[in-house]
């Protein structure tokens, strides 16, 4: 065989790497148009108010699924955002350079890679079990609350690093505290960027799905205290694609699921444009 | 003002103790997960767990072989078209696209990302499984499996490749073409290798997603317990078989459950050391240019 020419050889790799850029966009518009096209036509007023009514049939609307959403996310952020964000202030402020801080580093990012169905059957075990929580939207939400809490701390501590020194000089020189620096000065400052990082947690606890099928049980009642369980959206679009067999429901669920995603996606760039706008000029 | 010193020292502390969390939900997991374990471990031996290949919770059958398999199957699966297919993409945003089309394709590659894996797993179960069918065997299939998880990783391949081709200095590309080499010369032969190390970690850390991944899983494998004999027979997974079966079982049951989340704890352990221990030599390999 002859060998090609470098010419030609350029030719073929552009042909290829424009190629797999198309096929990765195809994928994108395969998944979504289809979901759309299925699951649109079943999305109505009713659909959105109205409970899901259990059973095999697996038909009814999705209002207590969205309240459940709701409900267990907002609880999941409550706590998490303190304990991530007050994380990120000690790795960004604080932190020395020594065995303890590389220990909570390496213990930080070795949790971010666990699986989320080890850290659902380890709530299982210790909220649902151990502590008698049954399965309940208070189980779900610490267990959310483990899963997301290296996520937060990686990107609040980002947003913190950010934040440029002369801010934080020029507070201490006018002899404030180290805290009162990072209460006033350096946390506000950052706030854009530790939004962003929220924003995300948002994203991904509403598409999350393992840890809380084993953690939530799944009912399909509207909550009335923590300790009810639930489905969030994902969980109700697995019950019915498996469980009840009602596809279009199931794609119907999706288009919202999709919308929520493309909808925290949208908010997370166009906060994070801001908040770097933002530090570039304070620089 | 003392109060403002002690609110200043109490912040520190506190902040700090926030800051161990992480560290705490780390051995949590790994020490209940071991401890709960243990009773299956006890009962049907350690070897004979991972070795075994009959998996039933009815008949306490404990062999965790099938699954193992099944995992790493789909998971070498995936790679195999994903790697060269999210290398690709991750070239074309760092080296080729003009920025309109970048700044089409980035986000479009990001809300990829974030798809929740069970509209992955719907699509799969309606699409992709009844045109498995087509070719034979029930159309719930390692096949299956590993083309659902080949378009949920290539974000994660293409969004850390991208990063690392963007990190080569720009005066390894000039001095490239100064030298007459082609565009695809210079990626090829110089930007591709000074990038190995963050590709190298985007490979891994696709592969740990692919391990960890349930929900889309047991919407398209089939769930049985049985080492897969071709690529359209059905299969399981070590994470998809702990969701499937954690809500109904107990006693030993679930013990056995624990085993399993163990093992695939330190399989991702492994990998994703690998990964730090890749991307902090390439860090420092940069720093040195």
């Amino acid at each position: 065989m002859p060998r090609m020419s470098a010419k030609s050889t350029q030719k073929l790799a552009m042909a290829g790497i424009w190629g797999a850029g198309a096929i990765a966009v195809l994928f994108l518009l395969l998944i979504i148009g289809y979901v759309l096209v299925r699951g649109l036509s079943h999305i109505s007023w009713s659909f959105l108010t109205t409970a899901p009514s259990g059973g095999l049939a697996g038909g009814g609307g999705i209002s207590t699924v969205i309240v459940t959403t709701f409900y267990l996310v907002g609880f999941a952020m409550v706590i998490l955002v303190p304990l991530g964000v007050g994380a990120a202030i000690y790795l960004a402020e604080y932190a020395p350079d020594n065995r303890l801080t590389r220990l909570i580093r390496f213990g930080t990012e070795v949790l971010a890679g666990v699986p989320s169905i080890v850290f659902g059957i380890f709530g299982f075990a210790l909220f649902v079990i151990a502590l008698n929580f049954r399965f309940s939207i208070l189980a779900g939400a610490l267990t959310l609350v483990c899963l997301l809490l290296p996520i937060l701390i990686r990107t609040s501590e980002e947003a913190l690093r950010a934040v440029p020194r002369a801010h934080r000089e020029a507070a201490l020189a006018l002899g404030a505290t180290k805290w009162q620096t990072i209460w006033r000065v350096t946390l506000p400052a950052a706030i854009p960027g530790i939004a962003t990082g929220v924003i995300l947690c948002i994203g991904r606890a509403v598409g999350e799905t393992a840890s809380l099928y084993v953690t939530m049980g799944g009912s399909p009642a509207m909550p009335t205290s923590l300790f009810s369980g639930g489905r969030t959206l994902s969980l109700h679009l697995f019950y019915l694609a498996t469980v009840t067999n009602n596809i279009s429901g199931a794609f119907a669920t999706g288009v919202i699921l999709i919308m929520v995603i493309v909808g925290t996606n949208a908010i997370t760039n166009w906060l994070s444009q801001r908040f770097r706008a933002r530090m570039m000029v304070g620089a | 003002m003392r109060f403002r010193y002690l609110i200043d020292r109490t912040s520190k502390v506190v902040v700090l103790v926030f800051a161990l969390l992480a560290l705490v939900i780390l051995a949590a997991i790994a020490a209940y997960n071991l401890k709960a374990a243990l009773p299956a471990f006890r009962q049907a031996g350690v070897l004979h767990m991972l070795f075994g290949t009959e998996w039933s919770l009815t008949n306490k059958e404990f062999g965790l072989l099938p699954m193992i398999l099944g995992s790493l199957m789909v998971t070498a699966g995936a790679l195999i078209f994903a790697v060269p297919l999210g290398v690709a993409c991750a070239i074309l945003l760092a080296e080729v696209a003009p920025t309109r089309v970048r700044q089409f394709l980035r986000p479009a590659v990001d809300l990829l990302a974030g798809i929740p894996s069970v509209v992955f797993g719907l699509v799969g179960l309606v699409i992709i499984v009844p045109f498995i069918r087509d070719f034979g065997g029930p159309g719930y299939s390692l096949a299956a499996g590993i083309i659902v998880l080949t378009v949920m990783i290539l974000p994660t391949i293409v969004s850390i490749s991208e990063d690392s081709i963007r990190a080569v200095p720009k005066s390894y590309r000039e001095g490239a073409l100064a030298l007459g080499a082609t565009q695809w010369q210079t990626i090829w032969r110089v930007l591709l290798p000074s990038a190995r190390s963050g590709i190298m970690a985007s490979v891994v850390l696709g592969m740990g997603r692919a391990i960890g991944e349930a929900m889309a899983m047991i919407m398209v494998l089939g769930n049985s317990p049985v080492i897969p004999k071709s690529l359209l027979s059905p299969a399981s997974t070590m994470a998809g078989t702990i969701a499937a079966d954690a809500p109904e079982a107990s006693g030993v049951q679930r013990s056995a459950l624990f085993a399993i989340s163990v093992v695939l704890f330190l399989l991702i352990i492994i990998i994703n050391g690998i990964a730090l221990v890749i991307l902090r030599r390439g860090s420092r390999a940069q720093n040195v240019c």
